[in-house]
């Protein structure tokens, strides 16, 4: 029991830690509304153009856009969360540090993510998506019960996202620079999470294999879970099944680099 | 006038400096100009991707707003070159290092215009003129000498219009320290704005991108000349050229902006 407590206090700690830029939090939810607004603007066309879109109609595509700029950060889609942390501790060597520490890396790191993907979700999510709400039309459900499977979803998003990220920081002990890692997160994160075009509407085959990947864990579930296009349950074992592979491999990978790594640093 | 050519010359050696020291990891140089250029091609991907199911957006065509992206990704692409580093403004001020920049004997904006350098912002200007030349050969225009001009000109005055834009921006965080996001909404958010033609947007919205912040002057109104489409606002005949003067204008406003925030600085002492 007293394990979890450690782990609840980096979570806390991580929460407060980005709870502390007050001014940069406000700057990203005015950020992130901006984004929204054009977003919006450019799918209202699109749907107006080809309505039922990958299954949506207008209300759903604006829904869409709206819980995308709320995820945003707190998914950290274009990276931006523990792995920049983990990567500049590998590259200084201060990592040995952490193995020295009597907590497991992989769990404190993904306690510390939670944290702030917590906050970012709070700080800077929700306002943006009300402000979406308020200014626009948008297909909301009204049952509480559709809002808790949201926030399900959404703490699932939250493992394979930093499953994800954290793979890629591993990969910096034998990379040594995490430059081009952190573009590659970057990329792939943007583009199959369905940030830049909802996931559902991608065409033919392409759109098989981005739905099946992790990344579509991320914003096409727990939208459609959100606007009932989805199962929760099926959603839940999409997301749950890619967790656990993310956080294994993970693990694996943790372990072959401890067995070899040569810090760096003096 | 030796003030600019100073700022120049400082502008230079900054910059070179920076270049020299990301050349030494030379592979690194090229994998992150690489991923720079996927990058930056991804708002394109998206656009292609709407593509795949519609024929047109805004009733605009795919050259079309080819033509926008192209202008609007090169000349922001050019700007973010040359200022793109003013988002670490932010940064410097939080830990001090701002000061530094301000007791040596060259041009504060240069110096932090300078600042991280990155020759891998090729990667944006390549790919928007990729796009544009793409978009050049598939449009359907009559070109006459003045439209063929208004090309050229259209990228210069909007990567000026961009710069100022930069310059405010960082103006705006010697007030507020920690909001250098709040910039990126007016750059990022500007240049993904123009890849859309003005349509699709709320006239409110058309009309404060126009004269709160004319970045409509950017390609809005001189690509709606060129591919002989009505213009935003019913703006007159002559708006399409104006995109120089409005360049100097913006210029001038950033600049006083930037005296104004340099001059009301406050060290932060740690």
């Amino acid at each position: 029991m007293g394990s979890w407590r450690l782990y609840a206090a980096v979570a806390a700690g991580g929460f407060r830690r980005y709870a502390t830029y007050r001014a940069a939090t406000l700057a990203g939810v005015f950020t992130n509304t901006v984004f929204g607004v054009i977003l919006v603007y450019t799918y209202l066309a699109l749907w107006d153009e080809k309505p039922h879109l990958g299954g949506y109609d207008q209300a759903q595509a604006v829904t869409y856009v709206w819980l995308g700029q709320c995820l945003y950060s707190t998914l950290a889609i274009q990276g931006g969360g523990a792995e920049k942390d983990v990567i500049e501790r590998i590259r200084t060597g201060e990592i040995a540090v952490d193995l020295y520490r009597p907590a497991d890396l992989q769990l404190w790191w993904l306690a510390s993510d939670l944290g702030r993907s917590l906050f970012q979700l709070l700080g800077r999510g929700v306002i943006p998506f009300v402000f979406g709400a308020l200014f626009f039309p948008m297909a909301l459900p009204t049952d509480v019960t559709s809002w808790a499977a949201l926030f399900v979803a959404l703490l699932l998003a939250m493992v394979v996202s930093f499953g994800i990220r954290y793979l890629a920081a591993l990969s910096v002990f034998w990379l040594m620079d995490g430059m081009g890692i952190m573009q590659a997160v970057m990329i792939t994160g943007v583009f199959c999470s369905g940030i830049v075009f909802p996931l559902n509407a991608f065409p033919g085959v392409l759109g098989d294999i981005v739905r099946a990947l992790p990344w579509a864990a991320q914003l096409q579930m727990p939208a459609d879970v959100l606007m009932g296009e989805a199962d929760p349950l099926g959603a839940y074992a999409f997301q749950a099944t890619w967790a656990v592979v993310l956080l294994a491999a993970g693990r694996l990978l943790q372990s072959a680099a401890t067995r070899r790594v040569v810090v760096q640093g003096g | 006038m030796s003030r600019l050519g100073e700022g120049v010359r400082a502008y230079w050696l900054i910059a070179g400096m920076w270049v020299r020291s990301s050349m030494t990891y030379r592979t690194s140089f090229v994998v992150t100009m690489f991923g720079n250029l996927l990058m930056t091609g991804l708002d394109f991907v998206g656009i292609l991707l709407m593509f795949s199911q519609v024929d047109s957006l805004g009733g605009w065509g795919l050259p079309e707003i080819a033509f926008l992206y192209g202008l609007s990704v090169t000349s922001f692409g050019i700007a973010d070159l040359v200022l793109g580093s003013m988002d670490v403004l932010g940064a410097r001020i939080r830990d001090g290092s701002f000061d530094i920049l301000l007791v040596r004997p060259a041009p504060v904006l240069a110096q932090i215009g300078a600042d991280r350098f990155a020759v891998r912002r090729l990667g944006r200007i390549t790919q928007g003129t990729v796009v544009l030349v793409w978009a050049l050969a598939s449009v359907d225009v009559d070109w006459s000498a003045a439209k063929v001009l208004l090309v050229p000109v259209m990228v210069v005055s909007g990567a000026a219009i961009f710069c100022a834009v930069f310059v405010a921006g960082a103006a705006f965080q010697i007030f507020a320290q920690d909001a250098s996001e709040v910039q990126n909404a007016f750059t990022y958010g500007g240049t993904t704005l123009l890849q859309y033609p003005p349509t699709v947007f709320g006239k409110d919205f058309v009309r404060g991108v126009t004269f709160m912040l004319p970045l409509a002057f950017v390609n809005w109104v001189p690509a709606s000349y060129v591919l002989d489409r009505p213009y935003p606002l019913d703006l007159p005949q002559w708006a399409a050229f104006a995109p120089p003067l409005v360049a100097v204008a913006c210029g001038a406003l950033g600049g006083l902006a930037w005296r104004a925030g340099l001059g009301s600085y406050r060290s932060t002492g740690s």
